[in-house]
């Protein structure tokens, strides 16, 4: 036998390179962005001064900012029920076992297997005014598309199209799973007592999938706040800041005009969502993941 | 009843197939634009026809044009190298929360799920000062560093070890095994099929990822492939050369479709559970 104090700190001894590392990039670089939020060093000096709250109330009177918040919120009402309603719709058509609904699930599901760059690439030429695959194929109905990319008031739902095609397949795994779970029994008895396929869905299938839904949209809502690679290579936030989102403008200040504390304190707006996201969502996460496996 | 039924069935399967064919639309693009020879595109660049003789002509000048093979090379190192440490951290940690008791074991094991939610990519700012603190800024160690313990994996694993029967070890144990020989020659052996769709969802997930390595490494010689094809994608966009953005990212997308055709059932499991990448 070993002695007591091995056994009592052995489990520690386990964890510990985990927990090193969990500490060393997700828990202290959270106390660090909070820390450099209040700090700001101008321009030629030597070392960082305090400035309270400066790099908040700048970071609300950057225009930029605002513009970045705000498209965010659109890109989610574009993205997430949309992508979560087709994953729907997709499940539910293709929930029966054979070859070609198992040939048309692996089809959907390409576009999340890809790098979002490599679909960003793509789309550099599908959305290509003229001729771009949209516009030569639309123009051969006698249709007029728009300047995807280019346009201010167009851009940023093209980003939305791109997601909406990148996650729907993804998703759709999900409510597949969640299918499988539900009492076929119940649905028998509705159909028996005359309940026809919008009743049993709205009645029936969709309220015993809400344990999915909830899954999904916590899934859904961190791509929304963690995905910037397409803007990255299509647009990077133009034009006129219109596909600008949160973690672009955060990659910006950092990246390009080194303004940190500003990045820092948007970071912390950031994780402050998310850690609300997520708190709300422990239990949904932990009973989703089982549901699933 | 049942005949209305069956033509329901069949108007689905229909609309069906023409979503998933509009769907798939970019991926055919890719390919028929990347056989296509120079000479035969044109205004119908766009055209999903493959009406010409194909050629290999896009894949030899992406090849050349765009250092893939060290892409390819640093790539496979990044995700590999992230893989193979993971595996040790999440299955010590794994084991750990699966079949050790000791005080403050939820608390932790709350530690470990929170981070799930807690993605890299919303702390590029902090963690890019980190690895720069650590000297590592530019290499590839920084761009691994940050993923080598998982939340996922060892919640994974901790799920995976629970659903062995204990007499397994208490036998191996009574053999005179110690805990690491167990861990190795019993419980890892029957844990391969969540180490299989661990392994996948980790593989992909940084074979994709693009923004950190963009931030940790500033040479061309130490690129990744999805920030070697953003460059080149840009790159092609001025010369207008379609068919080699095409061939140049179905050559950056095609490990991962291999590996999905090879491992599709493995791959649709791991992802179901997953929910998260990597």
């Amino acid at each position: 036998m070993r002695p007591r104090w091995a056994r009592r700190t052995w489990p520690y001894l386990l964890l510990a390179p985990s927990l090193l590392l969990l500490a060393a990039f997700t828990y202290l670089p959270i106390v660090r962005v909070a820390w450099e939020s209040f700090y700001d060093k101008p321009h030629g000096a030597p070392a960082s001064l305090f400035v309270g709250l400066r790099n908040y109330s700048d970071l609300f009177a950057d225009k930029a900012f605002t513009q970045a918040v705000i498209n965010n919120l659109v890109y989610a009402v574009g993205t997430v029920p949309a992508s979560m309603a087709l994953a729907l719709l997709f499940a539910l058509a293709l929930q029966r076992s054979g070859r070609v609904n198992a040939v048309m699930r692996a089809l959907l599901l390409f576009p999340s297997m890809v790098p979002l760059v490599a679909a960003a690439s793509l789309f550099f030429f599908i959305f290509l005014p003229g001729v771009g695959l949209f516009d030569y194929y639309l123009g051969k109905l006698g249709l007029h598309g728009f300047n995807w990319l280019g346009d201010p008031d167009v851009a940023l739902w093209s980003l939305v199209g791109i997601t909406v095609w990148k996650n729907a397949g993804y998703y759709m795994l999900f409510y597949l799973a969640g299918l499988q779970t539900l009492p076929g029994d119940v649905l028998e008895a509705a159909t028996i007592d005359g309940a026809n396929g919008w009743q049993r869905l709205r009645h029936i299938i969709v309220p015993l999938l809400a344990p999915t839904t909830s899954f999904v949209l916590v899934i859904a809502l961190i791509n929304v706040l963690t995905q910037v690679d397409h803007v990255i290579v299509l647009t990077k936030g133009g034009p006129s800041n219109s596909t600008k989102l949160v973690l672009y403008y955060i990659f910006e200040q950092a990246h390009e005009n080194f303004a940190y504390g500003r990045a820092a304190a948007a970071s912390v707006i950031s994780v402050s969502v998310l850690l609300a996201v997520s708190l709300v969502s422990l239990k949904t996460m932990e009973r989703g993941a089982h549901a699933a496996g | 009843m049942r005949r209305a039924s069956v033509r329901g069935g069949l108007v689905v399967t229909g609309l069906m197939v023409v979503t998933v064919f509009l769907w798939s639309t970019p991926f055919l693009w890719t390919l028929v634009a990347s056989f296509r020879p120079d000479n035969s595109g044109g205004i119908h660049m766009a055209s999903l026809l493959p009406d010409y003789t194909p050629t290999l002509a896009n894949f030899i000048e992406a090849l050349e044009s765009g250092d893939f093979a060290v892409y390819y090379l640093n790539t496979a190192i990044v995700a590999f190298g992230i893989l193979a440490v993971q595996i040790v951290t999440i299955s010590l940690a794994g084991y750990a929360f699966a079949r050790l008791e000791f005080p403050g074991r939820d608390v932790i094991f709350y530690v470990f799920l929170l981070q799930l939610m807690l993605v890299p990519p919303i702390l590029i700012v902090p963690n890019l000062r980190m690895i720069v603190d650590l000297g590592l800024y530019n290499t590839l160690l920084g761009v691994m560093l940050p993923y080598f313990a998982s939340a996922f994996g060892t919640f994974l694993m901790r799920q995976t070890f629970r659903q062995i029967p204990r007499d397994f070890e208490e036998a191996a144990t009574i053999d005179g095994a110690r805990w690491w020989q167990v861990l190795w020659h019993v419980l890892l052996p029957m844990a391969k099929p969540g180490l299989v769709a661990f392994s996948l969802v980790s593989l992909m997930a940084h074979w994709n990822e693009f923004l950190w390595p963009l931030m940790v490494l500033n040479e061309p010689s130490k690129q990744t492939l999805t920030v070697g094809l953003a460059s080149f994608a840009l790159g092609t966009e001025g010369g207008k050369e379609w068919g080699l953005l095409a061939a140049g990212t179905l050559l950056v997308m095609l490990p991962l479709l291999a590996l999905f055709a090879v491992f599709q059932r493995q791959f649709i499991n791991s992802f179901m559970f997953s929910g998260l990448k990597g």
